[in-house]
């Protein structure tokens, strides 16, 4: 029997529930049994609840099985898995899962289907091809590329990309830098660290493409200390494009320089915050700066500085391969492209979904996600981090769109939905925002730094029922303080989860009345 | 390998030469502190001064920033380290009763080390496992889809 390829992940979240047994397992058994097959640790496909996630390839296609335990390993070659036999666990042609099959994978079209350190792997599934398109163009016209696509920067602000960049290249330095921002801090967001374990390379192309679009060439990654799996691949995966003359002084042989170093976080929510991880990467404190002056002004050790996050960056080289036009025909309003929804916490199917732009929250989280894991009822969904708002179900017509959900008071900043059901204390998830934001705050201005504490305190009074309608007006006031007077947004948005639990959640507030029908 | 081998004993000359390795990086702080908490298991106070000295900046700069971020313990921790994700998506999925059990188990609260220097429980916010919740990581290795039984498993590695 010829040898065949098994294909296990080696994404954390694919870890974080036994992946690594299962190979083992997986190995024993085909050892004993005398079988010759090869395990290809790949990225993840974004069906996390499937994960560990087994796939053999057949000329049919791949075919899979999941959720495996180490247990369940010898029903696997039992049922002979090796030539697509049926399993309980299986799931069929991976590649015509429904899940799949209703997206529109432009970043994540590599992730989970390769080796994510394989250079060949890379190659023949297109990657380089957009890097190669701009080493050809002028500089101006690489901007110009991105600006037509509509890109906006998917770290949260969706701010254009192009014209950040067009900013950093108009200024007069002797460097500039590219800073990759992969803190990803934000609760319910995992897109980065996927991408970053599962297809290293593409945030490479991308910052050599920003590179040679600003005339930039040093570049940074940061990447949060919580994600110690992705460090390690992305650090090997440079040294491996640094080898193949990817990165370096002679990018595939053009003559054109750029380097590029990964650093570790420290387990500082703020730095995710762009100034603020400025400052962390030139060795300071993480407190913000004031702006302006802009980064791509005055960013890094004082040079212009183009900041992006790994998503937008990540959308580079298909934007350079297929042409700004073909990206921006995705989407909806001045929401252009796709991209990487990431359903979270109690959900039945969990994962990553990357679409165009316009689906609504109730397509997302009901028929993608199929409701709750626990089964119970829907009740909140709070989007786009620790400073986004907590939706109601009669919210779920919303289109995801970062002016439809501006104008209901949220916003969709990196993409996370978190997904509570019927037992979830609003009031509960209310004072976490403010203790987090206490927790977590540089200490720079008063509103964020003491309005956070009292806050604690406000919605800890509420809780115990003391004093509520007094309470609440506190609050209220206490959350204007933050949002007019805070430099940043952690104070600054810190309002919107705790106001929008109190506005469409108001009866978990009123503990008065429970507190008076306990007696 | 046994844990407690795993950090080596404070020692200046060593502090000396990985800030010396580490000098001449854009920004060698972060570094040099990260390299002395993989090495020492945390900053020393007698670090301090240094590090301060190698990279020319105030003892009180170097000390700033060691305050200022999570990672850069100035205590020892205990053999084993377990960080509970305590962020909203383990939130939905019930940490809090993750919570209970392992403190319970452990006989320690969040945020403490048993006073056998045996365990440190410390919450993280969030380890990007969030469709998996809820998750925690023991020693840099990672667990998710926790509940209140399993978690003892956790408990019981730290025990052995
Ligand atoms: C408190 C706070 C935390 C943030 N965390 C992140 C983060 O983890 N990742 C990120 O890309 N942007 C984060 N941002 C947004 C950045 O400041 C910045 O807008 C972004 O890096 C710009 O890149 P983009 O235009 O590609 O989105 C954060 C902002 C604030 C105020
Ligand atoms: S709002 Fe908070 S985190 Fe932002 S600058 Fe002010 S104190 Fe720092
Ligand atoms: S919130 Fe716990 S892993 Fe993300």
């Amino acid at each position: 029997m010829s040898r065949v390829r098994v294909f296990i992940p080696q994404d954390a979240a694919a870890l974080a529930v036994g992946a690594g047994q299962v190979v083992a397992r997986i190995r024993a058994e085909a050892l004993t049994r005398g079988l010759d097959i090869e395990i290809v640790r790949n990225g993840s496909r974004g069906m996390l609840w499937l994960e560990p996630l087994v796939e053999v390839e057949l000329p049919q296609g791949r075919v899979g099985y999941g959720p495996m335990t180490a247990a369940e390993i010898p029903s696997l070659f039992d049922a002979g898995f090796l030539q697509g036999g049926s399993h309980p666990r299986g799931i069929g042609l991976v590649a015509d899962h429904p899940w799949l099959t209703c997206q529109q994978r432009l970043t994540f079209a590599r992730c989970g289907l390769t080796a994510p350190l394989s250079l060949d792997d890379y190659r023949a599934h297109g990657g380089l091809a957009g890097l190669a398109k701009a080493l050809q163009m002028a500089p101006a016209a690489i901007i110009e590329e991105v600006t037509r696509s509509g890109l906006r920067g998917r770290g949260g602000a969706g701010f254009p990309t192009g014209i950040k960049w067009r900013t950093a290249a108009q200024t007069e330095a002797d460097q500039r830098y590219i800073v990759c921002n992969a803190d990803e801090g934000d609760s319910g967001t995992f897109a980065d660290r996927m991408i970053m374990e599962g297809d290293p390379y593409l945030l490479i192309e991308g910052m050599v493409i920003a590179g040679l679009a600003v005339g930039a060439t040093k570049g940074f990654v940061y990447i949060r200390s919580e994600y110690p799996h992705a460090f390690k691949t992305f650090v090997e995966a440079i040294r491996i494009a640094e080898a193949a003359g990817i990165l370096g002084d002679d990018i595939l042989g053009s003559g054109r320089v750029f380097h590029l170093e990964a650093r570790l976080g420290a387990g500082a929510y703020i730095c995710g915050e762009e100034t603020s991880l400025l400052d962390s990467l030139e060795g300071k404190r993480g407190t913000v700066r004031k702006k302006p002056p802009l980064p791509a002004i005055q960013g890094l050790f004082g040079r212009p500085t183009i900041i992006n996050n790994v998503l937008s960056l990540t959308a580079v080289p298909t934007i350079l391969a297929m042409g700004g036009d073909f990206y921006q025909e995705f989407g909806m309003g001045r929401s252009r492209g796709t991209m990487p929804i990431q359903l979270a916490g109690n959900i039945k199917h969990g994962g990553l979904i990357e679409r165009a732009f316009g689906l609504t929250l109730g397509e997302l989280v009901e028929d993608l996600g199929g409701g709750t894991r626990t089964g119970r009822p829907i009740r909140a969904v709070q989007v786009g981090g620790p400073l986004g708002a907590y939706w109601p179900t009669s919210l779920f017509d919303t289109p995801f769109d970062y002016e439809a959900f501006a104008a209901r008071g949220g916003m969709i900043g990196h993409g996370g939905i978190v997904v509570f059901d019927d037992t979830v204390d609003l009031a509960k998830q209310a004072r976490f925002a403010l203790e987090f934001c206490a927790i977590e705050s540089c200490g720079k201005c008063t509103p964020c730094r003491i309005g956070s504490t009292r806050g604690v305190e406000v919605m800890d009074r509420i809780l115990a029922g003391q004093d509520v309608v007094h309470q609440i007006n506190l609050l209220q006031d206490l959350a204007e303080v933050m949002r007019d007077g805070s430099l940043c947004a952690l104070g600054g948005l810190t309002p919107m989860p705790v106001m929008s639990a109190l506005t469409h959640f108001p009866e978990d507030f009123d503990r008065a009345q429970s507190a008076q029908a306990a007696e | 390998m046994l844990v407690q081998e795993r950090y080596r004993e404070f020692d200046p000359a060593e502090v000396r030469a990985v800030a010396m390795e580490l000098k001449g990086l854009e920004g060698p702080l972060l570094p040099i502190l990260h390299a002395l908490v993989d090495r020492f298991g945390h900053v020393d106070r007698r670090a301090v001064p240094i590090v301060a000295e190698v990279l020319n900046l105030s003892r009180a700069d170097v000390h700033g920033v060691v305050t200022f971020y999570h990672d850069f313990r100035q205590e020892p921790a205990g053999r084993h380290v377990i960080k509970l994700c305590q962020a909203e998506a383990c939130q939905s999925m019930g940490s809090d009763r993750v919570l209970a059990a392992l403190e319970t188990a452990l006989g320690i609260r969040m945020g403490e080390t048993s006073p056998d220097g045996r365990v440190t429980l410390e919450p993280v916010y969030c380890l990007g496992l969030c469709a998996s919740a809820p998750s925690a990581m023991l020693d840099g290795e990672l667990h998710a889809r926790l509940d209140p039984v399993n978690v003892l498993a956790l408990a019981q590695e730290v025990a052995a």
